[in-house]
């Protein structure tokens, strides 16, 4: 439990070093320190916060509600090892919707600045994330039917050992990649690093929030994105169940760090979509998730 | 009757008796300019000019297909008859006249301010209705650029209209040259857009060659060449790699931001400063090229030319990026000669249109550069242009630097002869650069005129944003590059 907190925490800003430090290698830069968000994380939680003149509540309170969704979010996923602090059954959906909770905080809080660039941010952000939610729970829905388990903790230990659930396995991992890039608004859906106002999804909600606010929605957009590689690790891990938990939970590490360096890399290798192609792009995590869900009926003797 | 039988013709860049052009009443010389633009001229500058007893104006056509520049004065007028209905790439230079010069247009049909009154007090085309909304971006910009306003009419991500509110960087330009040339004018040159320092210079010291009566020396054209040629090869790869990065395909962003370098250091070894300021001087070029570092420059724009073609490869086979690329920010052909783009924007248009070649200046006379065009006209038209450009470049550079003609550098420019009208042209990187100076009695600068190719080239972006998306506002705006000062002055 502790150390899954401790993982939760800590991970996130290494995971976001190692992204920087894959693209820096590719670009052939030295790049910036490991430790780097962690540096900026601190340095905006010195400074003195401002706020719009029109703004309200909204504003102030979407960054913690933010990090607070995504820390209970994290609560869910087995990073570490077998076990998660919270689980129960179908807690995916309790997942799926603190997220939708946290994004609705940060969309209000967007709208609550009055900029016409937040409300065009927020307005696409409702547009990616309403498409990306049923590959979730179709990927989700898929794995509860394939392993026959309900909770996040058990069905991510599904494993293939056919065929048909080799396309399942497959189909959930390319989903949840998908999934990883839309909610952690990473290229080719969103550009974190870029400057250009009128190009950002999930940045530009962010743009009127400064100092500790803008420290508390950068540490939780870490979070989210170490969440969602823990998803895909914890269905990646190939150690079973006779390893130590040591082992595993290294393993599992690993892995998210792993899904790092690929994030980075598919990052330095390719373009930003248009936005226009970003449903396209999305439907290809529903598909993948459908192939998955065809498969595992399919195994088990059709949908009767 | 031809219809540029009333105008007085030159070729550029070179000088001409003010008493020698026509002044004609101001509707015979706008009837004049529709006629001479509706034979196929194009019109270079038109503006106002302060004479006795009023204020007269002055139009520069250019004939491309024969070489030749025809101008024509007005008499002193109060009014003039918008040719912007008539003429649709007359319309800045109107809106230019009316907000300087005090004569009022009749007629124009969006008579605003074009650089001397501050956004807030400009009335903008304005949709209406419940899910139009409007996006107002600038002066004030996120990235380390020039200030400028951007005004968009919006339905969803789609653009209707962009209208362009510029002015944030005027500084007067051309009323600093008026009693010159002294030790200033040369230095003033260098600044009127700070990435065209040498194509700049390049048109001024022209003029003052011509109004001197002097010429530059041909070793001195070659070098000033050799820089021209360099200035575009660092703004193309430049601008290649800030649209890889503003499509967030950092590989290439950068190793063309490298590259660029490479062509600054260049312009730094000729002439001590990386955007080759202080070479361009008049009567040829205040540094010249040894021997030993000819050699040195051509190694290192073979090894300069490897590099283009490894990354511009992998920029152009990327699908990803050709995805952004394509079809966004188209400018039709007929836009583009409408309205008198010059330049890249132009040729990305299809059209065939190069100062280096239509009026050749300097070493340009003697050694040749094939044009490129693309007649797609969007955003890949122009980044495919950047790169078969700076090859055509790096072709030129590489012949001219290995066969440098002999002699000096610079020969001596005498001081300019009194009551004479210079104009010269000069292909700088964006396009068409124009500069028409003018001596009174004591051989002093009564009026200097600029146009940049950013002055004709600005709407070209709003008419590429049109039933575009506002998220590639970022990327058409990159693939024009044009400049704030430049067009401010």
């Amino acid at each position: 439990m502790i150390a899954h907190a401790a993982a939760l925490l800590v991970v996130p800003i290494i995971l976001v070093g190692v992204v920087n430090r894959t693209k820096s290698c590719w670009a052939g830069r030295k790049g910036v320190p490991l430790l780097q968000a962690f540096y900026d994380i601190v340095r905006l939680a010195r400074k003195r916060p401002v706020y719009s003149s029109v703004a309200t509540v909204f504003v102030k309170a979407a960054p913690s509600v933010v990090l607070g969704t995504a820390v209970v979010s994290g609560l869910l996923v087995p990073l570490l090892g077998r076990r998660t602090p919270l689980s129960f059954p179908f807690d995916f959906v309790f997942f799926a919707y603190t997220w939708g909770l946290g994004r609705i905080f940060l969309m209000l809080g967007a709208l609550d600045t009055g900029s016409s660039f937040e409300g065009m941010g927020a307005s696409r952000e409702a547009t990616y994330s309403a498409l990306v939610e049923p590959a979730f729970f179709l990927a989700a829905g898929t794995l509860a039917a394939a392993s026959g388990k309900s909770s996040f903790a058990q069905l991510l230990r599904f494993r293939p050992d056919d065929p048909a659930t080799a396309v399942v396995w497959c189909g959930c991992l390319v989903a949840l990649f998908v999934l990883l890039q839309v909610e952690s608004a990473r290229i080719p859906v969103d550009d974190p690093s870029t400057h250009l106002e009128l190009t950002m999804i999930h940045e530009v909600m962010v743009l009127d929030h400064s100092g500790p606010d803008l420290a508390v929605i950068q540490y939780a957009s870490a979070i989210k994105m170490t969440v969602c590689a823990g998803l895909l690790a914890a269905l990646l891990n190939p150690l079973d169940a006779a390893a130590g938990p040591a082992l595993f939970a290294a393993a599992n590490l690993g892995l998210i760090l792993g899904a790092g360096i690929v994030i980075g890399t598919v990052e330095s290798l390719i373009a930003r979509l248009k936005l226009r192609s970003i449903p396209e792009y999305i439907f290809l995590a529903i598909s993948a998730a459908f192939v998955a869900l065809l498969a595992s009926t399919l195994r088990r003797g059709g949908l009767g | 009757m031809s219809p540029t039988s009333r105008f007085r013709a030159l070729r550029s860049p070179g000088a001409v008796e003010l008493s020698a052009i026509p002044v004609v009443a101001v509707e015979e010389f706008r009837s004049g300019v529709l006629r001479a633009a509706k034979a196929g001229l194009r019109l270079c500058a038109l503006f106002s000019r302060s004479v006795e007893g009023g204020t007269g104006l002055c139009a520069v056509l250019a004939d491309d297909a024969r070489g030749l520049l025809y101008i024509l004065f007005s008499e002193p007028t109060k009014v003039l008859r918008s040719l912007t209905p008539e003429l649709a790439s007359a319309h800045l230079f109107e809106r230019e006249i009316g907000e300087s010069s005090g004569i009022e247009i009749e007629g124009h049909p969006w008579l605003k301010s074009v650089r001397k009154s501050p956004a807030d007090k400009v009335v903008f085309f304005r949709e209406s209705g419940a899910e139009v909304h409007e996006v107002a971006v600038g002066p004030i910009h996120a990235g380390i650029i020039e200030p400028g306003h951007f005004r968009f009419q919006c339905h969803g991500e789609t653009v209707h209209h962009l209208e362009i509110q510029l002015g944030y960087q005027h500084r007067g330009v051309e009323a600093l040259f008026c009693g010159g040339p002294d030790r200033r004018s040369v230095f003033v040159a260098e600044s009127v857009s700070g990435d065209t320092a040498v194509g700049h210079t390049l048109a001024y010291c022209a003029n003052l060659e011509s109004l001197g009566g002097a010429r530059a020396s041909l070793r001195g054209e070659a070098l000033r060449a050799a820089s021209l040629e360099l200035e575009r090869l660092a703004n193309h790869v430049g601008d290649l790699g800030a649209m890889s990065g503003d499509v967030g395909f950092l590989p290439a962003a950068a190793y063309f931001g490298r590259l660029r370098g490479e062509f600054l250091n260049l312009l730094m070894a000729l002439s001590g400063n990386r955007y080759g300021r202080g070479l361009v001087r008049p009567g040829g070029a205040a540094f010249d090229l040894t021997s030993a570092m000819a050699e040195d420059f051509s190694a290192r724009l073979a090894r300069a030319r490897t590099d283009m073609n490894a990354i511009s490869g992998l920029l152009f086979e990327s699908a990803s990026v050709l995805g952004r690329f394509d079809e966004t920010g188209v400018v039709s052909r007929q836009t583009a000669r409408d309205l008198g783009f010059v330049g890249l924007a132009a040729r990305a248009s299809g059209l065939d249109l190069d100062v280096r070649r239509d009026h050749p200046h300097g070493l340009y006379r003697f050694r040749h550069i094939p044009v490129v065009k693309i007649d797609s006209g969007d955003v890949y038209a122009r980044a495919m242009l950047r790169h078969l450009e700076s090859l055509r470049s790096l072709d030129f550079l590489e012949e001219l630097i290995a066969d440098l003609p002999r002699g000096d550098a610079c020969a001596a420019c005498s001081a300019p002869r009194p009551g004479l009208l210079a104009v010269s042209l000069v292909e700088g990187w964006r396009g068409e650069i124009c500069h028409v100076a003018e001596t009174g009695d004591d051989g002093r600068f009564r009026s200097y005129r600029i146009v940049d190719p950013s002055f004709h080239n600005w709407p070209a972006v709003a008419m590429a944003m049109r039933g575009g998306e506002i998220s590639d506002f970022p990327l058409c705006n990159k693939s024009f590059n044009l400049s704030y000062a430049g067009h401010d002055l």
